[in-house]
């Protein structure tokens, strides 16, 4: 006996010991609730992607990544829960997909140490790392959307938007309202004239919207939706016989869970990305091998290839070299969140890396640095083929307008640093 | 001029979406009028109900993830598909297995109990069939087709055109929804006035304990009127389901039968036809015409305003029963 519980302690120890110096990442899902369809298939790429870093590499740095899952629903108040429950464990990142939760979750972060990566979503001034220290929304934000589909539009029109009407059919939430400024700014830049049209929650029902469109009969329509929005809209276009080529969604409303639905009638449909498109890719063969073949996906390993299911990889991918950088800064592979941080000022994705990671053409470079947390914001084009049921990418990569948005977003930052009595740092 | 003939068409389709509207507070009409219960989970049994017709429809193998977890397996479907209608027929039989079932595993239990406890019970059950259909049948947003037309009526469009100037829109699955609610609206008055068992569920309705000492059996009268809603929630499942796509949500579409309840009354089959036809004429009407003013988005509140407006003036609704308390 007194050599069984010394005997038991140290293999205590010796277990626990290697937990408590893993990396830690939560996955902040909702596979519950109104939004499922797209919170499932995100939470199982982003687990998957750390499960395939575990099984085949051992980690990151030799360190291995833990991903404790935590249920928000969509639901800012469950998602301020998940944040405290899970601070316990120490997190590096967090990555709540919800921008209701971001904005929530901002100021904690800032007093917590903890990473908010939100790639493609939340607060777009978090661009601005002289004010948002803690924040990270590479490789593009909603302003960077907007921007991008009135260029592709202005490509389409031969350059000249003058006397042309684009309408916004957004979800009447601060997530939706997002583009207006942009879209305003675009509007007297280029002549157009801007019809804004807001949609209720959840957006089941959107007739009063849609009869609005055929009365006035825009040019484009560009959509800010997500969930039930997406799909009723798109289904609404198609009844009114809106043409779908001149109809273009943000990256979130641009999956297969969008288009399906509405069948036959979603063919040409357009959406920006900020990722590529298929399982055509290296990376898929690996996680084929070592995670859903192997039995340790964390869904029914039937989402692979997906819009949403790529999204969720991309952002592990992101936040893993970001790891990895940040390793490589401090010299050890036990990093705390100040030092992610660091590693995320310091990331450097070039399409040589994307290669060597099996994600070739997959995504834009992206080079952060301490005032710029949001990259280029380059986005591209996809097209809906109802028939083939699958996406083609049918632009490069399109820059934002840097002229309307970079005063927008010193504007908002400012604004939020006053009322923070946040110093700006960089200098 | 123009907007005189845009706001008949916004009148039209209000109808119309009232319709759609009104298919699922009747469900809550039908229950709350047999047993006094306000059945909160009315929205996840559309939801179920549309979730199991896909799942027949489709040859899909019930709670296939939780056997594959469980066995190793790889399953997914039968290999078979069902031809809608007897798809239709199967989930009815689904629908009323489990109206069977809530009787003998909930209500049963809670029978003389205060109505607030039965509501209760009804939000457990709605949270309870919304976990079952997730694992029975996945969370991915499904299609749903049982062969109903959507998109725009070309014949109406064009004799609007002829008369007006204007086609009006109106949608070819908005015009079945009409024609499906009427029909089933005339079945639900005829079996509840020309039969057995709807004479008997109508003096439950009157007095529950009248009804029982003249051996009308109030569990049967229960797994009937539950199987009834469960239908009626099969009908508005395949309705909402069509337009857009079987997925969580459709559950929300009980928020849409709050108002119509308030404003018709809980207690009337018409009052449920009539209260879904103001809001939503109501509501489309008043975006149409106020919306642009307070920066549109209205439909949602509005409904709820027009039918506080409604109970200010008549609590029991339109057409609900006069509030009579003898001291």
């Amino acid at each position: 006996m007194k050599t069984t519980v010394p005997a038991l302690a140290a293999a205590m120890l010796m277990a626990a010991s290697p937990v408590m110096a893993d990396l830690v990442v939560p996955n902040m899902s909702y596979r519950t609730g109104p939004y499922a369809a797209n919170g499932i298939p995100y939470a199982d790429g982003f687990a998957d992607y750390f499960t395939l870093l575990n099984e085949r590499d051992g980690g990151i740095g030799g360190q291995l990544i833990q991903v404790p899952e935590c249920e928000t629903a969509y639901n800012t108040e469950k998602g301020v829960e998940c944040y405290e429950s899970l601070k316990s464990q120490d997190p590096l990142v967090l990555n709540p997909l919800s921008t209701g939760i971001t904005y929530q979750l901002i100021p904690k972060v800032s007093v917590d140490d903890i990473v908010l990566y939100t790639p493609g979503y939340g607060r777009t001034s978090a661009k601005n790392g002289e004010v948002f220290e803690w924040v990270f929304n590479a490789p593009a934000n909603y302003w960077d959307g907007a921007s991008v589909a009135v260029s592709h539009i202005l490509d389409q029109e031969g350059g000249d938007l003058s006397g042309k009407k684009i309408a916004l059919v957004y979800h009447n939430s601060a997530y939706g309202k997002e583009p207006i400024r942009t879209l305003q700014g675009l509007s007297e830049k280029h002549g157009f004239d801007l019809l804004e049209i807001p949609v209720d929650a959840p957006g089941q029902e959107q007739k009063s919207q849609w009869l609005q469109i055929r009365r006035e009969k825009p040019d484009y329509v560009i959509m800010y939706a997500w969930g039930v929005m997406n799909q009723v809209a798109i289904q609404e276009a198609v009844n009114i016989r809106f043409p779908m080529d001149k109809f273009i969604g943000i990256w979130w409303s641009g999956s297969e869970n969008d288009v399906t639905p509405a069948g036959a009638g979603a063919d040409g449909y357009k959406s920006l990305t900020f990722h590529g498109v298929g399982q055509d890719y290296p990376l898929y063969d690996d996680l084929r091998t070592h995670v859903i073949d192997a039995g340790k996906a964390a869904g029914a390993g039937d989402q692979m290839g997906n819009v949403i299911y790529s999204r969720g990889v991309y952002a592990a991918l992101v936040i893993a070299e970001a790891i990895a950088k940040a390793q490589e800064l401090a010299g050890t592979p036990e990093i705390d969140g100040a030092q992610l941080r660091d590693g995320f000022e310091a990331l450097e994705i070039t399409p040589e890396r994307m290669a060597e990671l099996g994600l070739p053409d997959f995504g834009q470079p992206i080079a952060l640095s301490c005032d710029n947390h949001g990259g280029a914001g380059l986005a591209r084009i996809q097209q809906w083929d109802a028939g083939a049921g699958e996406w083609s990418l049918i632009t490069d990569w399109i820059e934002p307008d840097a002229e309307i948005l970079q005063p927008l977003i010193d504007e908002d930052s400012t604004a939020y640093a006053q009322e923070a009595g946040i110093e700006p740092r960089c200098n | 001029m123009d907007q005189l003939i845009f706001a008949g068409e916004v009148f039209l389709n209000g109808l119309m979406t009232g319709v759609m509207y009104a298919l699922v507070a009747l469900g809550f009409v039908l229950i709350f009028k047999a047993s006094g219960v306000f059945n909160y989970a009315q929205g996840v049994l559309a939801l179920f109900a549309a979730l199991t017709l896909v799942g027949i429809q489709q040859g899909q193998i019930p709670f296939a993830h939780l056997i594959n977890a469980a066995f190793g397996t790889s399953l997914h479907h039968f290999g078979w598909t069902v031809p809608a209608v007897l798809a239709i027929a199967l989930t009815a039989g689904v629908m009323v297995l489990l109206a069977f079932l809530i009787e003998k595993l909930v209500l049963k239990h809670l029978v003389g109990q205060e109505p607030i406890i039965l509501f209760m019970a009804t939000i457990g059950l709605a949270y309870f069939l919304e976990g079952l259909g997730d694992v029975m049948w996945g969370a991915d947003i499904k299609t749903l087709d049982v062969g109903l037309p959507q998109g725009i009526s070309d014949a109406i469009e064009s004799t609007t055109a002829n008369w007006f100037g204007y086609g009006f829109f109106i949608d070819r699955l908005d015009i079945w929804a009409t024609v499906i609610a009427a029909a089933l609206v005339a079945a639900l008055v005829a079996f509840s006035q020309y039969t057995k068992q709807g004479r008997a569920m109508r003096a439950v309705a009157d007095d529950h304990q009248a009804a029982l000492s003249v051996g009308i059996s109030l569990r049967f009268i229960w797994v009937m009127v539950w199987s009834i809603a469960g239908f009626v929630a099969l009908v508005a499942g395949i309705m909402w389901g069509t337009k857009s796509g079987v997925q969580f949500s459709l559950s929300l579409i009980a928020l849409k039968a709050l108002p119509v309840l308030m404003l018709g009354g809980f207690t009337s089959i018409p009052g449920a036809i009539v209260g879904g036809l103001i809001i939503g004429v109501g509501e489309k009407l008043f975006e149409f015409l106020i919306g642009p003013m307070v920066g549109g988005a209205t439909e949602n509140w509005f409904a709820y305003v027009l039918a506080l407006l409604f109970l200010v003036f008549r609590p029991q609704g339109l057409f609900g029963e006069r509030i009579i308390e003898r001291v």
